[in-house]
């Protein structure tokens, strides 16, 4: 098991080098100003530019400055958002909500998911499974603004069932409407797995030896079949998760949010691109840092992967 | 499993003789042509009602984007917005009324269409460009090859694409047009088409024509263009008309957010960010264009899936 986190990790540095070094250099090696590109055709006020080129070190080499920009972020230091707080600061405030909001999208989207989907898979064929792909189909289809539209409209505006806009302190009764919206698009994702893994996994021999062997079909399904199919599903969860942090940056922006994904939402419509870069830099190792931990828990969990060379 | 019923005959059973005609069997149709995997999965898709659906919509969506003047009532470029007419109802010859800036919502959707096929296509030709290069060689030449473009991969992969174009998109601001926002999307969504191929290239390798290739002194090269490629071509093909929907909606998301296409060019995107605002007093003139959106999407999901299931048995069997 040692020697699995170690290789691991180990890979995992190539990768968080190679991702840092790829977003530094999209923005800063292009030609001309990267400041005056970034905010496009917004012109902003000479301080705040002089202080920007001095926070990235443009006075120096390209690497020079990458090397400088990956010692601030092993110090904490992601730079200082457009109205002047520092990322982290900023962070520290935010990323509490988005936790919430994501763990409230993924019980809905795994539970339901989950649910259909073995429901799909037991019955293939019936009209359950076929309305379950019809329906998984269109939601795979339809982006998530428009879902979000949509669900606020219909939800908020015309049904009044819930606020279109999530109050200070996000509370976690405003929250469902925004995490169901975020959940519905892994959702059908996670129907078709589950489908296609009990389908398969109902069909191997041990499913029909506990058959044979008089078992219950109540004790077979959870125990037999479900348990059996979850690995892929689960799997698809972790790697899912750059969806969710997509996701979520449309659906706080669009719910009002006051998460991390809302601040990147703000600071893109707003074109300040100096603070989209900070935040996508900091997506960007969440989501290294969450593939990392999963893998990590698979190796304990299921010791093929971790012999795996 | 229709396998599961157990038979009703038991112990050794030996077919009459006049139930297994062998002269019948023993009759080799010479003239009949051989099925292959292609042949088989024609088969397979025409007599799917999903696949003829999904075809006519698809064929229907590119006519409407190469030739827009057919479909559209007035041609959006030269007729001018009237804001008299902003946020207004329909009427005749402008069948679902008018945006804020009193332009007719039906011809900017027609006219939208050419933007979100171009950008489609133009990221799946540079996705399979570049998944074809890093997964044919990674996958067969195997190696430090495949480590090198296996963590370079990896690199691209870590990164969620539609957070890559918006960085890139944010700086190219001065340049926006089709083709920069198609290189945006394209540049990080190319290693899952990579990381298919190879994976596809590792288990044909393993092949007995392979070995026999080997054996018969035909050099590498011509292996992998001759044998290899073409044996391990099939998923590709269906994660590509997946890939061409993922990349319609992520040109969508972009405008949306407004680091994508600038003001100028039609796009659906663009109509949806424009009609966000009045979502509660004029929710129509943002239902069309999402409408138009969801429904190309649908089309090519459809398509994706008719493919996918076509060119593997094994998701034949699952439905």
């Amino acid at each position: 098991m040692a020697g699995y986190i170690f290789r691991r990790v180990l890979q995992a540095i190539p990768v968080f080098f190679g991702t840092t070094f790829l977003i530094y250099f999209m923005v800063f090696a292009m030609p001309g100003d990267p400041i005056v590109a970034l905010f496009g055709d917004k012109t902003p006020n000479p301080a705040v530019i002089e202080q920007l080129r001095q926070q990235y070190h443009l006075d120096q080499p390209f690497i020079v400055q990458y090397i400088l920009y990956i010692g601030g972020i092993f110090r904490g230091d992601f730079g200082t958002s457009f109205s002047g707080e520092p990322v982290t600061q900023i962070l520290a405030r935010t990323f509490p909500v988005t936790i919430r909001l994501a763990v409230l999208a993924l019980v809905f989207q795994s539970v339901a998911g989950i649910a259909v989907g073995l429901v799909s898979g037991l019955r293939k064929g019936k009209l359950f499974d076929s309305s379950a792909l019809v329906v998984s189909l269109i939601l795979i289809s339809l982006p998530i603004f428009v879902i979000a539209y949509v669900a606020q409209y219909v939800f908020g505006v015309q049904l009044g069932w819930a606020r279109t806009t999530v109050g200070s302190g996000a509370p976690l009764q405003d929250l469902i409407l925004p995490a169901i919206v975020l959940a519905s698009v892994s959702f059908a994702q996670i129907v078709r797995l589950t489908r296609s893994s009990v389908i398969e996994t109902s069909g191997l021999d041990f499913v029909r030896t506990a058959y044979s062997k008089g078992l219950s079909r109540k004790r077979i399904v959870p125990v037999h079949i479900l348990r059996n199919s979850l690995i892929p599903v689960v799997t698809y969860l972790a790697t899912d998760f750059g969806v969710l942090l997509v996701g979520a940056t449309v659906t706080e922006g669009i719910f009002n949010v006051p998460g991390v994904g809302n601040t990147l939402y703000q600071a893109i419509i707003r074109g300040e691109g100096p603070t989209v870069v900070s935040f996508v830099t900091v997506m960007v190792l969440l989501y290294l840092v969450v593939n990392l931990v999963v893998d990590l828990l698979y190796g304990l969990l299921d010791p093929r992967i971790r012999l795996v060379k | 499993m229709s396998n599961n019923t157990p038979s009703p005959r038991t112990g050794h059973f030996v077919a009459p003789l006049e139930d297994t005609p062998l002269v019948a069997i023993d009759a080799v149709k010479v003239d009949e042509k051989p099925s292959n995997l292609w042949i088989d999965a024609w088969r397979d898709a025409r007599r799917r009602p999903i696949f003829w659906i999904s075809g006519l919509l698809i064929v229907l969506i590119i006519v409407v984007a190469l030739v827009p003047s057919l479909f559209a009532t007035v041609n959006p470029f030269t007729e001018k917005c009237q804001l008299s007419l902003s946020n207004g109802d329909p009427t005749a010859g402008h069948p679902l009324g008018f945006t804020k800036q009193g332009c007719d919502v039906y011809s900017r959707i027609i006219f939208g269409t050419s933007t979100s096929v171009s950008v489609g296509f133009i990221v799946i030709v540079l996705t399979t460009v570049l998944g074809l290069l890093f997964g044919a060689f990674a996958g067969f030449y195997g190696g430090w090859i495949d480590a090198a473009l296996s963590r370079v991969g990896d690199i691209f992969f870590s990164i969620p694409y539609i957070l890559a174009a918006v960085v890139i998109m944010s700086v190219l601001s001065q340049y926006r047009s089709i083709w920069t926002i198609s290189l945006a999307i394209g540049l990080f969504a190319w290693p899952s088409t990579a990381r298919v191929l190879r994976a596809e290239i590792l288990r044909v390798k393993q092949s007995d024509y392979i070995t026999a290739s080997e054996a018969l002194g035909v050099s590498k090269i011509k292996i992998l263009l001759r044998h290899v490629l073409p044996n391990s071509i099939a998923p590709v093909i269906a994660i590509t008309t997946i890939s061409l929907a993922a990349a319609i909606v992520a040109e969508a998301t972009l405008s949306f957010l407004g680091v994508g296409l600038g003001g100028s060019i039609m796009s659906w995107g663009n109509d949806i960010n424009q009609a966000q605002r009045d979502i509660r007093v004029h929710p129509q003139t943002l239902i069309w264009p999402s409408l138009a959106l969801s429904i190309t999407v649908f089309s090519f999901i459809l398509m994706g899936e008719v493919v996918r299931d076509a060119l593997d048995p094994k998701a034949r069997a699952l439905r």
